[in-house]
């Protein structure tokens, strides 16, 4: 195990902690930066829908992981930024300023659910946040003159200055840049006091608030950046598929959201971006495995829906920490070869009935 | 008289809402932990009602017990096999894991060849028989619906209140640790109320499936349960079923009375009337920490 | 008046059927060390969760010296107790389980924020500087808690008795005027008590801060109390020093025992009494 010898208070607010971090996302950023060339288009064309679902699962990510808000409907951000964005641009409005009030727009929305969630906790927050994710997509359908109804809705590819991102390198290095930017915005928060707040009302609302977190401001706060992200993320996917429908932003893609986060890793920024890769790339894996199935199974419209219902379970039952738990665990194996003990990252359960309230 | 008809209805409709929520509250009375597959186990409880009618023969009262009896099992299983292993862990968690659930038992029943993606009939008895009433037309499967829940939450009553098993369920639902020490097996007794939700689904299935047909997707009805048992009170019994008749009849009236598209979102405008009103649901308690 | 910190005057609260507090009143002065006695169910939490505003009073009112002059605490809402300059730790330990101890006391330094959102989000060098401002401080707190060997291990690991020393830290680093503290030492050993006994003192003597607390260990309570009030049943028995309170007949009957096993707990001579004569 790598022990950090720490000698001033720098290095512990610091993102990267030592040089081996320094290395690797180095490497990383690297590789990012030469994907259009190093990666067949399609690829890249996935790569670029992890970056997109990763902005809206790094949103969500901040609300549930990090803030301990349950959210059933965050798709409904998805479709606020995603519908803003193609209003304004197809208005003729620059593409920063229509991202940005597209981002603004769904942080509104995002207070208009979280204000309720100073009075309303637990499973009625998300049944709540259920509700609005279904009235939400409603309004989107019944809103015709405003919104196309079911027919949809077209965008252009976004242009800045004159420059028209129509290229499949170009809008990747566009999504890279805002991912990059939301990334280091919400590593920033984290170590940061107002950061510091929302974990703590995670863990225990009642000591946060004798601490003198002022539990309203923070719980609004947290839903109207989570959706927020959420609304960049919507209006870089209108951007993407040029065409959108409010099918696209039902329970069915609030849910897949989810599932990005918790098969990613709850509670940790490389969660979100594990888990859209999951999300984006599971179904390319599901397609290679169709050639070797019966026919029966691997054409039938069920076996997606099967996978992932069968992948989530296992991940709670077997993976708690998700994909980057389980790296934290492959990485301290390694490290720590062969001293590694199994207990190593045991969580604390709770059983009682009061510890499970907060 | 259209209000009448479009009430019952509304009752009708309310009640299957108020089953399958009812499954939900009891396994969350029991265990504190919300259930989002019990609208997949009501699908699966009409799947095999109407297999058992169509491929085993068998008559319409001995399809209702298979259901019953396959669902109790698919329940206890549930519980056993992947309920309990992960107990402890964080509430959402294990919501999702209960999603997972539900997206196992769509996906599966959809691959299934030759059922899975086909709306089946189940032929129940009373399939075409209707009532009237003054003006009134009612269809059969409707008062049936509204009779089998009525005598079924008499039943779940009596068994709660009366029956040893029904008070033990209630000691376990209230403090486990104490139940323990009482010498109530409150592991099993976790098994059997998930039995018990699954057999409210089948029976709710086996309900509604006059009504709506019989299809993969119709666990998607189960997610307007919600509504209702929030309504009612996350976490009562009675709460259930009367939260479910609210969205129900609110829902059958807004189609009427409302312009086109509040149906469908009737019963989560109510919902988050009832949260700013009441944030605890018409008979939920008001849980706070002692600190 | 003029010289208390904390003045509560008819205090009751009822929950329900029950009268769990009931006409309760007293003050504290600035840097005494005030002890709350009784046996369990007296309300003696539910005072201090009336003072930290968990709890609404049905009657009575709670005033506090606060730095900005006189407040009335029974209106105010419950996050700003602590920008008054009130700490508190909990009964049953409501820490944040699942961050680093370093992180937990980080959070006590809410009050003493710097940065809003904005800030924070870009990470400027205000908040750099706020956030290493804030390290520095929590570090004292380490040091005077001889927490070194903890600082980056989540809390969920950590024995009970670390845990109760991590509350108290965390309430230290809001730098509190009044520390409210919820039965310091139930759970800790000999040892341990022993250690939380000099804490006490040192917080009072060197610190100055004026401490409230709610303590079964009599032996502590003799050790550092200036003035104890006993409770039972949510009313107030006896108010007075240590050795008054304990030779109260009433005290005797609700808690200690009779009346000739209290020789052992008085207080040593020679001890001195801080603050007030």
């Amino acid at each position: 195990m790598r022990f950090i010898f720490k000698t001033h208070y720098a290095q512990d607010i610091r993102l990267a902690r030592h040089g081996g971090h320094v290395f690797w996302y180095g490497l990383l950023c690297a590789f990012l930066a030469i994907a259009p060339w190093a990666l067949p288009e399609y690829w890249l064309a996935q790569l670029t829908f992890v970056l997109i679902y990763g902005i809206a699962g790094l949103g969500l990510m901040l609300l549930s992981g990090f803030t301990g808000q349950f959210s059933l409907g965050h798709a409904a951000f998805l479709g606020v930024g995603a519908y803003t964005q193609a209003l304004l641009t197809a208005a003729g409005w620059p593409f920063f300023l229509a991202l940005a009030c597209a981002a603004l727009l769904s942080a509104a929305a995002g207070i208009v659910v979280g204000l309720p969630a100073l009075r309303v906790k637990g499973i009625y927050l998300a049944i709540a946040t259920l509700a609005f994710g279904f009235i939400v997509e409603e309004v989107f359908a019944r809103w015709t003159s405003v919104t196309g109804g079911n027919k949809g809705m077209f965008l252009q590819a976004p242009e800045i200055a004159g420059f028209a991102f129509d290229s499949s390198p170009s809008f990747y290095f566009l999504c890279l840049v805002i991912a990059a930017a939301c990334t280091l915005a919400i590593l920033n928060l984290l170590r940061s006091p107002t950061g510091r707040a929302f974990v703590a009302i995670r863990d225990s609302e009642i000591s946060a608030q004798s601490m003198g977190v002022h539990l309203a401001y923070y719980k609004t706060l947290s839903f109207a950046l989570s959706a927020a992200l959420a609304g960049i993320a919507g209006a870089l996917y209108g951007h993407k598929l040029q065409f959108i429908t409010p099918e696209q932003f039902n329970i069915v893609q609030s849910i897949d959201l989810l599932l990005m986060i918790v098969i990613g890793g709850l509670g940790s920024v490389h969660g979100a971006f594990l888990g859209a890769s999951f999300l984006i790339f599971m179904p390319q894996l599901i397609g290679l495995a169709k050639d070797y199935l019966p026919d029966s199974i691997g054409q039938s419209p069920g076996l997606q829906t099967f996978v992932y219902g069968a992948v989530l379970i296992a991940f709670v039952m077997f993976e708690p920490l998700g994909i980057y738990g389980r790296w934290l665990k492959v990485r301290a194996w390694l490290q720590l070869f062969p001293f590694y003990r199994a207990g190593m990252f045991r969580r604390q359960k709770s059983f009682q009935k009061s510890e499970r309230l907060r | 008289m259209q209000f009448i008809q479009l009430l019952i209805s509304g009752v009708a409709q309310g009640c299957i809402y108020g089953l399958i929520a009812l499954g939900f509250v009891l396994i969350y009375k029991a265990t504190e932990i919300v259930s989002f597959a019990q609208g997949e186990l009501m699908m699966v409880g009409a799947f095999i009602g109407v297999a058992v009618m169509a491929y085993l023969g068998f008559p319409f009262w001995l399809a209702v017990i298979a259901s019953m009896a396959a669902m109790a099992l698919l329940g206890l299983l549930l519980e056993r096999l992947v309920i309990r292993p992960v107990l402890g862990q964080p509430a959402f968690s294990i919501v999702m894991l209960t999603i997972g659930i539900g997206y196992l038992l769509r996906g599966l029943v959809t691959m299934i060849p030759g059922i899975g993606t086909e709306t089946r009939t189940l032929d129940v008895p009373y399939k075409d028989a209707t009532f009237h009433w003054g003006g009134l037309i009612v269809g059969a499967e409707q008062l049936v619906v509204i009779v089998a829940t009525m005598l079924l939450c008499a039943l779940l009553f009596t068994m709660f209140r009366y029956t040893r098993l029904g008070v033990a369920m209630q000691a376990a639902s209230q403090n486990q640790l104490a139940a323990y020490y009482m010498g109530i097996p409150v592991q099993r007794i976790n098994g059997m109320v998930w039995a018990l939700a699954g057999m409210v689904a089948a029976i709710a299935g086996l309900l509604l499936a006059p009504i709506t047909f019989v299809y993969a997707n119709m666990g998607f009805i189960g997610l307007k349960a919600f509504p209702a048992a929030v309504v009612g009170g996350f976490g009562s019994l009675p709460g259930a079923i009367v939260g479910g008749l609210v969205i129900g009849v609110i829902e059958s009236l807004s189609g009427f009375y409302l312009p086109e598209g509040f149906k469908d979102v009737a019963a989560y405008i109510v919902v988050l009337i009832m949260l700013m009103v009441r944030p605890n649901g018409l008979f939920g308690e008001r849980l706070v920490k002692k600190v | 008046m003029s010289g208390a910190l904390l003045s509560a005057r008819n205090l009751s609260v009822r929950f329900g059927g029950l009268l769990a507090v009931n006409d309760v009143s007293f003050e504290v002065a600035q840097g005494e060390v005030f002890t709350l006695i009784g046996p369990n169910g007296a309300g003696k939490t539910t005072v201090f969760n009336l003072i930290s505003r968990i709890y609404q009073p049905t009657s009575g009112s709670i005033t506090y010296a606060g730095p900005r002059g006189e407040v009335t605490l029974t209106g105010q809402p419950a996050h700003t107790v602590a920008q008054l300059g009130i700490a508190r730790t909990f009964q049953n330990i409501e820490l944040f389980e699942h961050a680093s101890v370093l992180a937990n006391l980080l959070i006590g330094r809410h009050t003493r924020r710097e940065t809003g959102l904005w800030r924070d989000l870009l990470f400027t060098p205000r908040t750099r500087a706020a956030e290493l401002k804030a390290r520095e401080k929590v570090e004292e707190v380490i040091d005077f808690l001889d927490l070194q060997h903890y600082r980056d291990t989540l809390v969920g690991g950590l024995p009970y008795g670390v845990r109760k020393v991590v509350e108290l830290g965390r309430a230290l680093c809001a730098e509190p005027r009044l520390l409210l503290l919820d039965e310091p030492s139930s759970g800790l050993n000999v040892e341990e008590t022993d250690d939380m006994a000099f804490w006490i003192q040192d917080i009072a003597g060197d610190l100055g801060i004026t401490v409230l607390m709610v303590e079964h260990d009599m032996s502590l309570v003799s050790r550092v109390s200036d003035r104890v009030l006993a409770m039972n049943q949510g009313e107030v028995l006896a108010l007075g020093t240590p050795a008054e309170v304990q030779a109260d007949p009433g005290v005797a009957e609700a808690y200690l025992g009779t009346i000739d096993d209290v020789s052992s707990l008085r207080r040593p001579p020679g001890h001195k009494v801080r603050g007030r004569a």
